[in-house]
């Protein structure tokens, strides 16, 4: 039986203009940070949940030929890649703060659903994030 | 590295492509976002930064439609969302997704859907998948997607208003 979901990836164009916007931004956490060689194996994830880390993989060498990393970072770009779903306590306050932070890219200001209030985002390179208030 | 310190002309060009298709993401959301006002190309092409023709001209190669078919596709969608889950008159809710006309509205929806506002309301009932997945996945395609596309290519000036030229 699957217990956790442990490591999510999402692909971003440069690790570290990702770990800014994710940690200094959005307000995740810096998980793992090592370096193996050419490699940076690089993680958030929400603070204090330590079972679920985010992997922020850029393509590319070495995962990628430099034609397919071309490919894909043109998805990316585009929109077109998968994206990620938070939750929150307070979801008008942090559309606030993440104004205040200078984050401009908003796909959907706080709007309220049946199932709650939810708010859409776009992180620098493209990949959609949605965070809900249930 | 920074994407800044990429280095070849293959680069160069892949971050130009990039960049560009950043830019028009950018004013697609903004499409997305404020598709309740009232939207001309300059503006949405002034969120990309880039000329109000050469935004159209990209925009369509790049997501396969031309700015005006996407908004109205959104506005269409939204009205859609409106008829099921609420029950707002037909005219409120051509006002409410940005339309300015009841006949544009009554045409584009036809075009689109391939029924009435009123007969799709009929026919439909309240969907339980969160909005952004109805937003995503709900969006209409339209009968007659490339025909409907290319025609509106000539309104590079204005979002407002389907002309009847576009919908002979």
């Amino acid at each position: 039986m699957i217990t956790k979901l442990n490591v999510a990836s999402i692909y971003v164009l440069d690790k570290e203009e990702a770990l800014d916007f994710y940690v200094n931004k959005l307000g995740l956490e810096k998980g793992n940070d090592i370096k193996q060689g050419d490699y940076r194996w690089l993680t958030v994830r929400v603070p204090g949940d330590s079972n679920t880390e985010i992997s922020l993989e850029v393509p590319g060498s070495p995962l990628h030929d430099e034609a397919t990393g071309a490919q894909m970072r043109e998805l990316i770009t585009k929109g077109a890649m998968g994206g990620l779903v938070f939750l929150t306590d307070d979801v008008r306050g942090l559309y606030e703060s993440l104004k205040a932070r200078g984050v401009t890219d908003f796909t959907q200001e706080p709007t309220d659903h049946f199932y709650g209030t939810d708010m859409g985002i776009r992180d620098p390179f493209g990949n959609p994030i949605r965070i809900l208030q249930q | 590295m920074s994407r800044n310190q990429r280095r070849g002309t293959i680069r160069d060009v892949s971050r130009e492509t990039e960049d560009l298709n950043r830019r028009l993401l950018r004013a697609r959301d903004a499409m997305d976002r404020a598709y309740a006002e009232s939207l001309d190309v300059p503006a949405v092409a002034a969120v990309a930064h880039i000329s109000p023709a050469y935004f159209s001209r990209n925009f369509r190669a790049v997501f396969g439609e031309t700015p005006h078919h996407y908004l109205q596709r959104r506005r269409v969608e939204r009205s859609m969302f409106l008829l099921r889950e609420t029950d707002r008159s037909v005219t409120d809710i051509c006002l409410d997704v940005g339309f300015t006309s009841l006949g544009t509205f009554s045409r584009t929806f036809r075009e689109i859907v391939g029924e009435t506002p009123s007969a799709y309301r009929a026919g439909n009932s309240p969907m339980l998948a969160p909005n952004c997945v109805q937003m995503m996945a709900m969006r209409p395609l339209g009968s007659a997607f490339a025909t409907y596309a290319a025609g509106a290519e000539a309104h590079l000036s204005s979002f407002g208003e389907a002309s009847n030229s576009a919908a002979a």
